[in-house]
């Protein structure tokens, strides 16, 4: 039963049924409704790291090395217990930053570097080669030696070598196919592929049941139960040789270890992985499940291996045949052949999820890390004005694949036959294994920088490649094996097995501590010795805070620039097209409460922070920013450093403010003071003159008294004549000297407010007839004429009768000095002048001149001609006169022209 | 040959007196009653001795008092000021003017001729 024909439609079904799964998931996801949103199934997706490795070789390694085969799976399950740690960061960055592939990871961490995605896409394409190789020989063996049922051959004891070699290539163009139909029908920009993730969650069922029913079927189908296997092995020398774990291999102690660091390294950087675990994520919750899903369905799978392994080994005594082929000969010995298909299908159903989910990983890295970077820098190619970019993606990840698969094929052509499974898959391993330090070093120490990176990655691969690929080219016959024996150029040193003299280690071993040495070396050395970059210090504190930050806002960067909506929508189209492009921006007007395309969009930073990261989903992170900056003109910021900014600007504004106020105010209260301190001054001056001038005043009398009283009495023998006149003069000074001070006095009272008032009803022309009267001998002896006209009557007014009489006695006192002596003519007149009393006294002396006739009010002003005798008269009568009329109310004035006498006047109000 | 002394001062009572008491000194005077006067007077026929009130109007004490130190044929006129401030700046000013003496009125008509005797070189 077991023909080519058979299994080759046995094959075909299953991969119909996978295609099937996988397109029912991708039409549910499409309607929203995602199959995958499962906790277990997203576990079980996780298991795709059993690849046909696992199924075929964990028996062999076991059949060879006992227990040795255990480091692998206890990795991973080790480091299960520190994923709520690591991967939780991992995931919560990558949802935040809309990673979508290990290399976007690593390019993002470090400033969004096109060049560092870049090098771990080559890293991570020529490392999982082998890899890859592994599987297609698995298929390609296993189909092999089914086809040659019921005879058990090892493949290489057959001699069609082109059939077996053709059987590799078809499986890789066959798989090539099937990957493309599954991964690239469209771009999601997310890189979510759910049809796919369906389909592996099936196929580690698939292959969970294969092995459980052989290993059960070997060990109570065969022999009687676990115990009388292990009875049987323990009774052979050489089984029980391998039931001991230390003398697994070579190495011993050092090489588990080892081992099982890279194991635990590999479950997390194999970038299929990273593409299930992180990527294809859909809830962060997922992982609790996850956290005990996963070592279970590592424990049920590795369950049955020793008892096959020691099944085999007793089945087949001799090495005749590989224990790699255990599971697929012992039934196929024991004649069954349904199981036989079972198992085979098994084998098929984890080689070919691992290089669907790898094949794809791989292919998103090469297009948005590798490829695009380059065609996009290319200006030659005129990306920019294409309006649809998606075939030419859809394009570049399909030859991605194919390229791959190809590649892989070659090397097992190249290499594969040098080693055991097992081996080939650890060189894979050690390669995944040199990103750990800048993953690890990007998303918990700020200090990894992008040059430190490459640094890193550049040493490590290089060691990696030495000690490792080289070796197998070398052992496959490609390249010379004095290399390895005496290595290059005859230097013992750089043996690439054992370098620097480090032997006595499995290839592993020895790969991997020197790869980690120059790899971590080298990181740290240069992140250390250069300062990171404004993008690459804010990225890492994207990654290593992300906890702290508050969500997926805080990671918009504040944003000058000019773009339209528009445009930002065309740029997404052409990289999504246009329905997903229409979509994304609905979606995003839709969490605003507006519609697109109707309501215009606002092209502010959030708008351009979104359209970015739908944009990283297909294009990678490096060249979303490229094209996005390309399309706005844009500055940016942090929002802490904005929020800085401001802070201290506003600060400063306040402040600033304050001042101005502050020294506004000061200006203000400054003019006041300066203001006053003018008047105190000002009056300081006046009192100062007024002082000096009154003390003038006072002594000039004084001088002339004392000087005549002192002449009289030093020259007695003065004439009579002379004698009276200076007698005279004594007097008269003495006069004026009481006078001007009682006057002064007066002035003091009326300035200060102290004078006494007497207010009552005065009849005016009583008063004028009195003062005249009281004149009457100075008019005498002046010869003076004097006038009164007075009228009727007049109505009566209030004031100080006292007052007013000094005033008109002041005025015919002034005009009788004015008067030439015996021509003088002083008329007095009393008016009423609408609603006030006027009184003029009228002279005919000289008049004033109009410009003294100011002057003559203020205190101590005098008129008169400098050539004449000096007026008589303290200057003050006029001022105090003024004052008194003034307080009730009138006011006094002098109209006067020169040579034609002057007329003095005032008014006093009627009550 | 008597000596010729100015009196220039607005105030008529102290003229009077001045001139009394010069003309029973021996010495010829004239008056001026301001300062413009004065300069004219002195222009006119210099005199030994300027008797100088400081407070005229129009040209002050002091201002003739500068113009007289001016000339030089007029160095040796004496100048006497004549005035009611007496406080230590005026005095100071007067002097800086060139003031050969500063008598503060009111004053002591026996001192005032004896200062001037001496002025006057007896």
């Amino acid at each position: 039963m077991l023909q080519g024909p058979v299994i080759i439609l046995a094959a075909f079904a299953y991969l119909g049924v996978l295609f099937a799964i996988a397109y029912y998931a991708d039409k549910r996801a499409d309607a929203g409704r995602p199959v995958i949103a499962n906790a277990y199934v997203y576990s079980l997706s996780l298991a795709v790291y059993a690849t046909a490795w696992t199924f075929y070789g964990s028996v062999g390694r076991a059949a060879s090395d006992g227990i040795g085969f255990l480091p692998i799976y206890i990795g991973p399950t080790l480091m299960i217990a520190l994923w709520w740690v690591v991967m939780r960061k991992i995931l919560r960055i990558s949802k935040q930053n809309r990673i979508t592939s290990l290399a976007d990871f690593i390019a993002s961490r470090y400033g969004k570097s096109a060049l560092l995605g870049g090098i771990v896409t080559v890293i991570a394409v020529i490392g999982i080669l082998p890899y890859i190789s592994l599987q297609l020989k698995a298929i390609s063996t296993s189909y092999s030696i089914l086809v040659q049922y019921p005879a058990i051959v090892m493949p290489h004891a057959l001699d069609a070598a082109p059939l077996r070699h053709d059987t590799a290539l078809w499986v890789a163009l066959i798989l090539a196919a099937f990957t493309i139909a599954f991964g690239t029908r469209h771009l999601d920009a997310a890189e979510h592929h759910q049809g796919m993730v369906a389909a592996i969650a099936f196929e580690s069922l698939v292959k969970l049941v294969a092995f459980l029913a052989v290993g059960a079927f070997v060990t109570y189908g065969m022999y009687n139960g676990v115990g009388e296997l292990f009875a049987r092995a323990a009774a052979d020398p050489k089984l029980h040789a391998m039931m001991t774990p230390l003398e697994g291999f070579g190495g011993g102690y050092a090489s588990w270890v080892w081992l099982t660091i890279l194991s635990m390294l590999a479950i997390m950087f194999l970038p299929r992985q990273f593409q299930v675990a992180v990527i294809e994520n859909l809830d962060e919750k997922h992982l609790n499940k996850a956290v005990w899903f996963f070592p279970l369905y590592m424990l049920a799978i590795n369950l049955f291996v020793l008892p096959i392994a020691f099944g085999g080994l007793l089945r087949f005594p001799g090495g005749t045949v590989d224990g790699d082929t255990f599971v697929l000969t012992l039934p196929m010995a024991e004649k069954q052949e349904a199981l036989a298909l079972l198992v085979f299908i098994g084998g098929l159903s984890a080689a070919t999820g691992m290089v669907i989910v790898e094949t794809i990983a791989l292919s998103t890295m090469v297009c948005n890390d590798l490829v695009m970077p380059v065609l996009l820098r290319m200006r030659s190619l005129r990306l920019n004005a294409q309006p649809d970019l998606t075939r030419l993606l859809l394009g570049i990840r399909r030859g991605a694949i194919v390229t791959i698969l190809l590649l892989g094929y070659l090397y097992f052509k190249l290499a594969g036959e040098a080693y055991a499974l097992v081996s080939i898959g650890l060189i894979s391993f050690a390669a995944v294994a040199q990103f750990a330090p800048v993953v690890f070093g990007g998303i918990f120490w700020k200090g990894g920088t992008r040059s430190g990176a490459i640094a890193g990655l550049a040493a490590g691969f290089a060691v990696w490649f030495y000690t490792l690929l080289l070796p197998a080219l070398a052992r496959s016959g490609w390249l010379p094996i004095g290399l390895l024996e005496q290595g290059p150029g005859g230097i013992a040193l750089l043996k690439p097995l054992a370098l620097f003299g480090l032997s006595g280690l499995d290839q592993i071993t020895h790969a991997m501590i020197w790869s980690m040495l120059a790899n971590i070396g080298a990181y740290v050395g240069v992140s250390l010795a250069a300062t990171p970059g404004v993008d690459e210090h804010r990225q890492a504190s994207l990654f290593v805070d992300v906890f702290r930050q508050g969500g997926g806002a805080s990671g918009a960067r504040f944003w000058r620039g000019t773009a339209s909506a528009r445009e930002l929508h065309n740029l997404l189209a052409r990289f999504l097209g246009a329905a997903a492009a229409d979509e994304a921006l609905r979606d995003y007007a839709g969490a605003r409460g507006q519609r697109w395309p109707q309501d215009a969009l606002e092209a502010d930073a959030e708008l351009v922070h979104y359209v970015e990261t739908q944009l990283a989903g297909a294009i990678g992170a490096a060249s979303a920013r490229v094209m996005v900056a390309s399309v706005a003109k844009e500055e940016a910021l942090s929002i802490e450093e904005l929020r800085g900014v401001l802070d201290e600007a506003s600060q400063v504004v306040m402040y600033s403010h304050r001042l101005e106020q502050k020294s506004r105010e000061l200006e203000a209260a400054t003019q006041e003071l300066r203001a006053a301190n003018e008047r105190l001054k000002e009056l300081d001056r006046l009192k100062d003159d007024f002082v000096s001038t009154v003390s003038h005043e006072l002594r000039t009398p004084l001088t002339a008294i004392r000087a005549f009283t002192q002449i009289l009495l030093e020259h007695p023998d003065v004439d009579l004549a002379q004698r009276r006149n200076f007698l005279g003069i004594i007097t008269r000074e003495s006069e004026r000297l009481t006078r001007l001070i009682n006057q002064v006095l007066d002035l003091s009272k009326l300035e200060s407010g102290k004078a006494e008032w007497r207010e009552s009803e005065l009849d005016m022309r009583e008063l004028v007839r009195d003062a005249v009267a009281g004149m009457s001998q100075v008019f005498q002896e002046q010869g003076i004429d004097v006038a009164v006209e007075l009228p009727a009557a007049v109505p009566r007014v209030r004031a100080d009768v006292d007052r007013i009489v000094q005033v008109v006695v002041n005025l015919l006192s002034n005009a009788t000095k004015f008067c030439q002596p015996g021509k003088g003519r002083i008329t007095v007149a009393v008016r009423d002048d609408r609603g006030a009393l006027r009184v003029e006294v009228r002279d005919n002396g000289p008049g004033i001149d109009p410009a003294d006739q100011a002057l003559i009010f203020d205190k101590f002003r005098q008129a008169g001609d400098t050539l004449t005798a000096k007026p008589q008269g303290s200057g003050l009568g006029l001022h105090i006169s003024r004052q008194i009329v003034e307080h009730f109310g009138g006011r006094m004035w002098v109209e006067s022209a020169i040579g034609e006498g002057a007329t003095f006047a005032f008014t006093i109000p009627h009550g | 040959m008597a000596k010729k002394v100015l009196i220039a001062d607005d105030e008529p009572s102290i003229v009077t007196a001045l001139e009394f008491l010069l003309q029973r000194a021996g010495y010829e005077s004239r008056v001026a009653r301001n300062g413009d006067e004065a300069l004219k007077a002195i222009e006119a026929d210099p005199p030994d001795l300027v008797l100088l009130d400081v407070m005229m109007p129009a040209v002050s004490g002091y201002e003739v008092c500068k113009r007289i130190r001016e000339r030089a044929e007029w160095s040796g006129i004496k100048v006497v000021m004549l005035s009611a401030k007496g406080r230590d700046a005026e005095v100071a000013k007067g002097i800086a003017m060139g003031a050969d003496l500063y008598v503060t009125k009111p004053f002591s008509t026996r001192e005032l001729m004896q200062q001037i005797t001496t002025l006057l070189g007896g």
